[in-house]
């Protein structure tokens, strides 16, 4: 398939005998928004772990831009333009929000200068407050980032990833715990930063992304159940067995 | 913006207290060496305040690992004790000059540390800390064997350097003032360098990874080397601290090298504060005087400086001086 940014082969991921992952191959094309649904414990963060490089699979082959890149070392994906948020938030709680987003964009800049000020590079320092008002956390520079509130420190570490440069980024249920109020806000960031790059994103409240997104796939019990746009995903009988149904 | 680039202690808030927390931060290297170069008039007796130099050299280049990156090393006294016996043999079976000597040291102890480093920074927590500290039991264990080099269980004897001639001019080490402020040049040159490292675009990864290593990963960094990095400069500063102690004691006991050395790094890292800069000096000071009069009085003294240490630990976490700094920003806030 043609204009596809990643592809999966035969993903499968087994924790000990459990195989939370089994035989997964999709396709992602390039630009918009792709998302994962599935119910709870579908598959859908281990399948997210595995194409993010957050840990290997057990079987099968990630290509990202044609290139196979299976195995590599997870700071190796974030290099190539690979970034992402997980869904348990994952930011540096004890330094400020400033230098959560200056050290992520820092990384792709230097990473063993051992004699020069951090200060030194004040594009850097441009850099993170930029990011920092696009996730919309301007005023919060100077807070540590534990201090934030839950949705803001989902946003924080949005701010984090998009400091790679990604061409594609990842988001693991980016509204996961947040209030209506904060799940609105996160949305219509997710609709901003989709419109300049190739977004993946996982959820399971279907309903939030049906609107937002050109592609859907259906995770259930670790196997690819459908995939298709959100019309094809809505009329297709067996989601709607399986997932429609129960929750929403 | 400007607070959070320079050290992580220098956040604070706006008022009088944050105003000074910053300006200290600013210049913490001078302050540390106007501090030090006092030292030894307040110092109870010269030997301790030299005592008090190495030893806080030694807990700063723990503490790197320790405070900055969050790495718990049981194993860095191989790092004192190789510095030590590097200067030592090269001064007492080479007949070097003290100035090379020191170098053989701190470059023993970089390799010891890069060897160690290299066996241990992909565990992590506990089996860190237990692999350091086995490693360091057989680096202590191949050093108590080499006799005819080392002295063995007597410690390397003989390393006699009453003057340090620097061509012009001979200073004489004989005289315990001269003697500490020669190896204050030593340590407030090691100072100066690892508060820039610190400062550096690699310190801000360091803390990262202390931080959360798996997001610093996320971010693009090598972890593993990144610690790697870190394990080796922090292996060399305790090395340089080593060297020195040679010279100080014209002896490096066994005991340099065992493990409760090493243990002594984590207390007076934890008794100053592990999350500030000046934290390991004060607690390097704390720890030998507290030592050094308990010692007069019983001779028990070590039972008195555990259940010291475990007051501190339970009542006052952030160290000595992590509470000093605290307050500060308490009341700068
Ligand atoms: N590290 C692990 N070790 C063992 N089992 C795991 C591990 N991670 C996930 N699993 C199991 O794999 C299955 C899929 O989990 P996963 O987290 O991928 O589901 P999910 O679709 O993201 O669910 P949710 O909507 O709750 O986030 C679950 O049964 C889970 O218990
Ligand atoms: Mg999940």
């Amino acid at each position: 398939m043609s204009g596809a940014i990643l592809r999966t082969e035969g993903l499968g991921k087994r924790f000990g005998g459990f195989r939370a992952l089994d035989g997964v191959s999709v396709a992602f094309p390039e630009g918009g928004v792709t998302a994962i649904i599935g119910p709870n414990g579908a598959g859908k963060s281990t399948f997210f772990n595995l194409i993010s490089g957050a840990m290997p699979p057990s079987e099968g082959r990630i290509l990202f831009q044609g290139q196979d890149i299976t195995g590599l070392a997870p700071h190796r994906f974030t290099r190539l333009g690979i970034a992402k948020s997980f869904q348990i938030t994952n930011v540096f709680p004890d330094l400020t929000v400033f230098e959560n987003v200056r050290v992520a964009a820092q990384a792709r800049r230097v990473r063993f200068d051992l004699f020069r000020d951090r200060a030194a590079y004040p594009d850097l320092a441009r850099k993170a407050e930029a990011l920092i008002a696009e996730v919309g956390l301007a005023g919060r520079e100077e807070r540590l980032a534990r201090e934030l509130a839950h949705g803001e420190q989902r946003a924080l570490e949005i701010a984090m990833a998009l400091a790679a440069d990604p061409v594609l980024l990842l988001l693991d249920e980016p509204t996961a715990g947040m209030s209506p109020e904060e799940t609105r806000t996160m949305m219509d960031l997710v609709r901003r930063l989709a419109a300049e790059r190739t977004l993946i994103l996982v959820e399971h409240k279907m309903k939030l992304v049906m609107d937002l997104c050109r592609r859907l796939i259906v995770l259930h019990q670790g196997a690819l159940l459908a995939e298709g746009t959100p019309d094809e995903i809505r009329a297709n009988a067996e989601v709607r067995r399986v997932y429609l149904g129960k929750s929403a | 913006m400007s607070g959070a680039l320079t050290a992580p202690a220098a956040r604070g808030g706006t008022g009088r207290g944050g105003r000074l927390l910053r300006q200290a931060a600013r210049h913490r290297v001078g302050l540390t060496l106007a501090v030090l170069a006092l030292f030894p008039f307040v110092a109870p007796y010269e030997a301790l305040a030299v005592n008090i130099l190495v030893l806080g050299l030694y807990a700063l280049g723990f503490n790197l690992l320790f405070g900055y990156t969050g790495l718990l090393s049981f194993g860095h006294a191989a790092f004192l004790g190789a510095g030590a016996y590097g200067t030592g043999i090269a001064i007492v079976h080479g007949g070097l000059h003290p100035l090379p000597a020191i170098a053989a040291g701190v470059v023993l102890a970089t390799v010891i540390a890069a060897v160690m480093g290299f066996l241990a920074i992909r565990t992590r927590g506990i089996y860190f800390a237990m692999t350091t500290l086995a490693l360091s039991m057989c680096v202590y264990y191949a050093f108590y064997q080499m006799e005819p080099l080392t002295g063995g269980e007597n410690g390397l004897r003989g390393i006699n350097v009453p003057a340090l001639n620097l061509g012009l001019v001979s200073l004489p080490l004989i005289d315990p003032l001269v003697k500490y402020y020669v190896i204050l040049v030593f340590v407030g040159t090691a100072v100066w360098l690892f508060s820039r490292l610190l400062a550096s675009p690699f310190g801000a990864v360091l803390e990262a990874i202390r931080e959360n290593e798996n997001r610093a990963r996320a971010c693009g960094y090598d972890v593993a080397r990144t610690k790697l990095v870190a394990f080796v400069i922090s292996g060399a500063v305790c090395g340089l601290a080593g060297a020195l102690n040679a010279i100080h004691l014209s002896i490096v006991p066994i005991e340099t090298m065992h493990y409760a050395m090493s243990g002594e790094a984590v207390m007076m890292a934890l008794l100053g504060g592990m999350r500030t800069f000046f934290g390991p000096f004060v607690g390097a000071a704390t720890f030998l005087v507290l030592q050094d009069g308990l010692a007069t009085l019983t001779s028990h003294w070590q039972l008195f400086t555990g259940a010291i240490f475990i007051a501190f630990v339970l009542f006052l976490p952030s160290g000595i001086w992590g509470e000093v700094v605290a307050r500060l920003k308490r009341a700068g806030s």
